[in-house]
Order: C-alpha cells, then structure tokens, then sequence
C-alpha cells in the first residue's frame, strides 16, 4: 500500500480512538454547562477551552467525532446495501430489471441530492436514524454502478458457468459467486463512501436539521460556532479542522486501498 | 441529411429522458411527502385545532385519494401552478420565482470560476506531470474535496469580513447600497465557497483527460510533422481533451445546485436554497416538494444542453 495510504489508515485509527476512548478517561460530560466560565480560553480544566454555555470543548470534540463518525459508516453501510442490491440485481438479471434498475441510477445521480434532503426531514423531521437512512438513500449510486460493472464482468467468468452446470440456484451463483469478486472495488467505494456521508451529515447538523443538541456532532457545533466568530473564532476551528482530517483521511484511504486491491487500476494516471 | 436526422434523434431521445427524471422527481417526492409517516396526513390526526386542520384540507385536498391528488398537482404543475405555500400563504410558484434569479447567479458564478479556475490548473498539472507544482496542485484538490462549504464559508467570513474588513459576510446588498459594485462585492464570498463544491472534480477531469490525449497517438503525428509544441497542443491536445471535461462539468451540475443550500445559509444569500431550508424548518409540503421538483427541473435541462453542445463539438458523439 502507498505511504499515503498507510498514513490515512493511522490517522482513522487515532481519531477513532480520540473520539471513542477519550470520553472514557477525559470524564467531563459535554452537556455540562458552567456558567461562569463560557467562551473561556485554554485551561489545564479545559484544554481546548469551552464554548458558549461553558461546555468542554475537548470533551464535545470527542462526542461529537462518535456521532459523526458513526453516522457516516452507518449511511455508508445502508448506501452499500443499496448499491448492491441495485446493482447486481441489474447486472445479474439483465433485460428490463436492468432497464428500470440502471435507469432509476441515473435518474437519482441527475437530481440535486441535498434539496431531496430536505424533502426527507420536512415530513419526518431529524434523528439519527433517518439521519442515516437519508444520507444512504441518496449515495448508493456510485455503489450501484460499481456492482453493476463487477456483476457484467463476472457472470460469464467459467467458474460461474460451471456452478450453473453443476445446476446452483441463480440467487446462490449471484451470492456466493459473483459478488464475492466485486469485493475489493466495492471496499474502495465503501471508504470513499465513508467520506462523503461525513460531509452530508456534517452539513445536514450544521443546517440544524440532522444530530439535534445538545447532543453534539462537529456539524452541529459549527452552526452555533458561526454565531460567536467575533468573540471565539476559535471555536469555528477546531470541529471545521476535525471534519477536514477525517474525510481528507477517508479519501486517502479508499486511493490506497484500490491500489493495493485493485492492479489494474495502478496504469491508470 | 442523414446527420442533421440523428442529431433530431438524438435531441428529442434526450429531452424525453430528461422530461421522465423530471416527472420521476415529482412522483418521488410527492408520493414521499404523502405517504411516508409524518406527513401531512399524520399531522391531520395529531393535535391540530380543527380550523388548522380544515385549512390543510382545503389547500391539499387531503380528504382525496394520494393518486388522485398527484394528477390534479402535476396537472397544475404543467399550467406552472405549483400550489400555495402553507407559512406564507402565497402561490409556491410566485415564492420560487422570487428567490430563483439569486441562486441562478450564485450557482452560474460558481460554474464559471470553477471552468475558469480548473481548466487552466488541470492543464498546467498534465503538462507538468509528476513535478512538485502537479503534487501540490493534487494536494490542493484532495483538501478541496474534503473541506465543508459550510465550513470554507466560515473561514472566508472569518478571514476577509471579520479580520480583513474588505469583503461583506451576508446578503444579496448592502442596506443603503444597491449598486453593481456592492452587489458583485456580495457575491464574491459565496462563489468561491460553493465553487469548491466542484472545481477540484473539474482539475482532476481536465488533468486526466489531457494525460490520456497527450498518450496518443495522432499527437505523436503531429509533432513528427514537426508542428510547433504549442500548435500540437492548441490545435490537436486541447480540443479533444476539453471534450469529455465539457460533460464531466455537466454531470456535476446536479452537486453544485445541492451546494447552494448550505452556501445559501452561511451567507444569508436569499435564494432557492434558503427557501428549502425555510420551508423544511416551518413543514411547508408544498414549498419544499415546488422547490425539488423545480431544482430537479434546472439540473436536468442544464445537462441537456451539455449534451446537446457535446454532440456539435464531437461528431463521433452522434454516431453511438
């Protein structure tokens, strides 16, 4: 794998550790406020500092990196269930499935996503869980496409042949043959995936439409953040800072991952 | 004219398709706002007084099968009646029309600066491939990719309005200024975050594409012709390269009209983006579907016309 790679698989696992490990031994909750001590600079209490209501930045930055990061490997898991569904059923399946299918594909990559977004949270308002479903139900095209292709490429193969000789079900040949090929290309859009959810999710908390307060998110700390840019820019800093690291981190990751999984890709410029 | 014939073809082929996303959308989110849990019909059984509940009846018809109703919108969707909003009162269509011209000029400023911007970088990173300048450019891209608009939005307040002085952090104009110069003075800010929503794709497009025609064969022709190297690059690199890049672009139209919802509220910019968020925040049923069908409406016919430009500009477009 590229150095870069490895550096972005390291930089996950820290952050990862930092925002699910840290609020166990860092034990100051990030709902308490403390009245006397909003806006305040670093401290050794507070070493980042604390927020509008006296709240520990330190210890929202770590909750709020749960949040966002388990929001955005959830959606990434719902858009990849999707894509694969979609996808495979298309390319398997051939004629009008595919048709609809692949059709259907297009026509949801066509349509601006985010204001679909807010069709979503209109009528069934924002928690975490229709957090999770919007965001997948608007990103599983790019997977889609991916187990699309990997399906066309793999159903003529002769091992797929010879399990349909040996008289295997057309679901078991797609389940145990055909789309255990299409792994490593999908891994690589499941951690590109990974990365465009955060920033859905991180735009959605910052509109204040998806994690709701005071439970925080780095999106949702944002939007109060702009509020006090004159008197704390500081605040703006860190979570706009966390969100770059991690998705940057998750691009990275999925770039390395298709080169160590994918060779063919590797000639490519 | 067996060529002008399937360029018809092609033209009408690509506005029906076009037409059924459209319709697509409209089905997708009418249906969603009436069926799923939560919507308007649910809010009919919770605690709404009965007056309340009368006025949601009378403005969508709720006592009516959800079939029925979608064919009477889409019917008065066609005329351009896109029903009345439930917070303000007024004809969805009317509110629209307001905002539309605002988010038109912020997204179209950010189209052009991203072209502007990422062609020119695209082909200076091809044709230094591999130096520092192509890496630090890449890495530019990469933490382009990554930033939230939201989030660049911020930063720009907080660099060129808050600590510089030299730029306005909100709104269309300012309060006593109305003049071109205070106007473009407001734009300046939001186009350059939303631009980032698209312009390291248009880099990456433009470096690529221009690698891949570099490699080819007929420019290894023309420079053993002897042709000068800015010929061969002006006359055979460039044209074929910007080709595919003219239809990478228009495939990220859909993202940039998405982008203006958040960059729409860092900035205060009144425009279809805020509306949305508006009507989301308020329950507004008709204002949010009017505002995606219409969105949907824009992206498409924006990627027609791509097309359409593609295929003049490559012939070999219209023979597949």
């Amino acid at each position: 794998m590229t150095r870069v790679g490895r550096v972005a698989l390291v930089t996950l696992a820290l952050v990862t550790l930092f925002a699910f490990a840290l609020p166990l031994v860092w034990t100051i909750a990030p709902e308490a406020t403390d009245p006397a001590h909003r806006l305040a600079d670093p401290t050794s209490v507070h070493p980042l500092g604390t927020d509008e209501l006296g709240r520990d930045v330190l210890s929202r930055l770590a909750r709020g990196g749960q949040a966002t990061l388990v929001v955005g490997v959830a959606a990434m898991l719902t858009a990849l269930l999707l894509g694969v569904l979609v996808g495979g059923a298309a390319g398997f399946y051939g004629g009008w499935t595919d048709g609809v299918l692949m059709r259907l594909t297009d026509a949801m990559l066509a349509i601006p996503g985010f204001f679909l977004v807010l069709v979503v949270v209109t009528v069934m308002g924002s928690d975490l869980f229709t957090l999770v479903l919007v965001i997948g139900g608007l990103s599983w095209m790019p997977v889609a496409r991916v187990a699309y292709g990997e399906t066309l490429r793999w159903k003529a193969a002769d091992f797929v042949l010879a399990a349909e000789s040996l008289g295997a079900a057309p679901l078991r040949i797609l389940a145990r043959h055909v789309l255990p090929q299409a792994v490593p290309v999908l891994v690589v859009s499941a951690t590109l995936g990974v990365a465009y959810a955060i920033l859905t999710e991180s735009a959605i908390s910052y509109l204040g439409l998806g994690v709701q307060p005071p439970t925080p998110s780095w999106g949702n700390m944002l939007q109060r953040a702009q509020q006090y840019l004159f008197t704390a820019p500081v605040l703006a800093f860190y979570p706009g800072v966390a969100i770059v690291i991690v998705v940057l981190a998750f691009n990275f990751a999925g770039d390395g991952l298709r080169d160590l999984l994918d060779p063919r890709s590797r000639n490519r410029a | 004219m067996v060529v002008g014939e399937e360029v018809g073809k092609f033209l009408a082929l690509r506005l029906a398709s076009g037409a059924l996303v459209v319709l697509f959308t409209s089905a997708l989110t009418f249906f969603f706002v009436n069926l799923a849990p939560g919507g308007p019909s649910s809010i009919m059984n919770m605690t709404a007084t009965p007056e309340q509940r009368e006025a949601l009846v009378r403005a969508m018809g709720l006592d009516r099968p959800v079939a029925e109703r979608y064919v009477t919108w889409l019917g008065g969707v066609v005329r351009g009646d896109l029903g009345t909003s439930l917070t303000s009162d007024q004809p969805v269509a009317a509110l629209i029309g307001e905002r539309l011209p605002n988010t038109l000029t912020l997204a179209g400023a950010a189209l052009g600066l991203s072209c502007l911007v990422g062609i020119p970088m695209g082909i200076l990173q091809a044709l230094r491939r591999n130096t520092w300048l192509d890496h630090l450019l890449s890495l530019l891209s990469a933490i382009g990719l990554a930033v939230p608009v939201f989030w660049l939005g911020i930063v720009l307040i907080l660099v060129f309005a808050v600590s510089l002085h030299v730029l306005p952090s909100a709104g269309l104009t300012s309060v006593s200024d109305g003049s071109l110069g205070d106007r473009l003075a407001h734009l300046v800010l939001p186009t350059l975050a939303l631009a980032t929503t698209i312009l390291p794709t248009v880099v990456r497009f433009m470096r690529s594409s221009l690698l891949e025609v570099l490699g080819a064969e007929y420019m290894r022709t023309a420079q053993a012709k002897g042709l000068a190297a800015r010929v061969v690059l002006g006359r055979h690199g460039l044209p074929n390269a910007l080709i595919p890049v003219l239809s990478a672009v228009g495939a990220l139209v859909p993202r940039l009209l998405g982008g203006t919802v958040v960059t729409e509220a860092v900035f205060g910019w009144p425009g279809m983006g805020r509306l949305a968020l508006d009507a989301a925040n308020g329950r507004d049923y008709p204002l949010v579907t009017g505002i995606a069908v219409v969105v949907a409406a824009i992206a498409v016919a924006t990627t027609v016309v791509v097309d359409l430009a593609y295929t003049r500009l490559d012939p070999r477009v219209r023979l597949s």
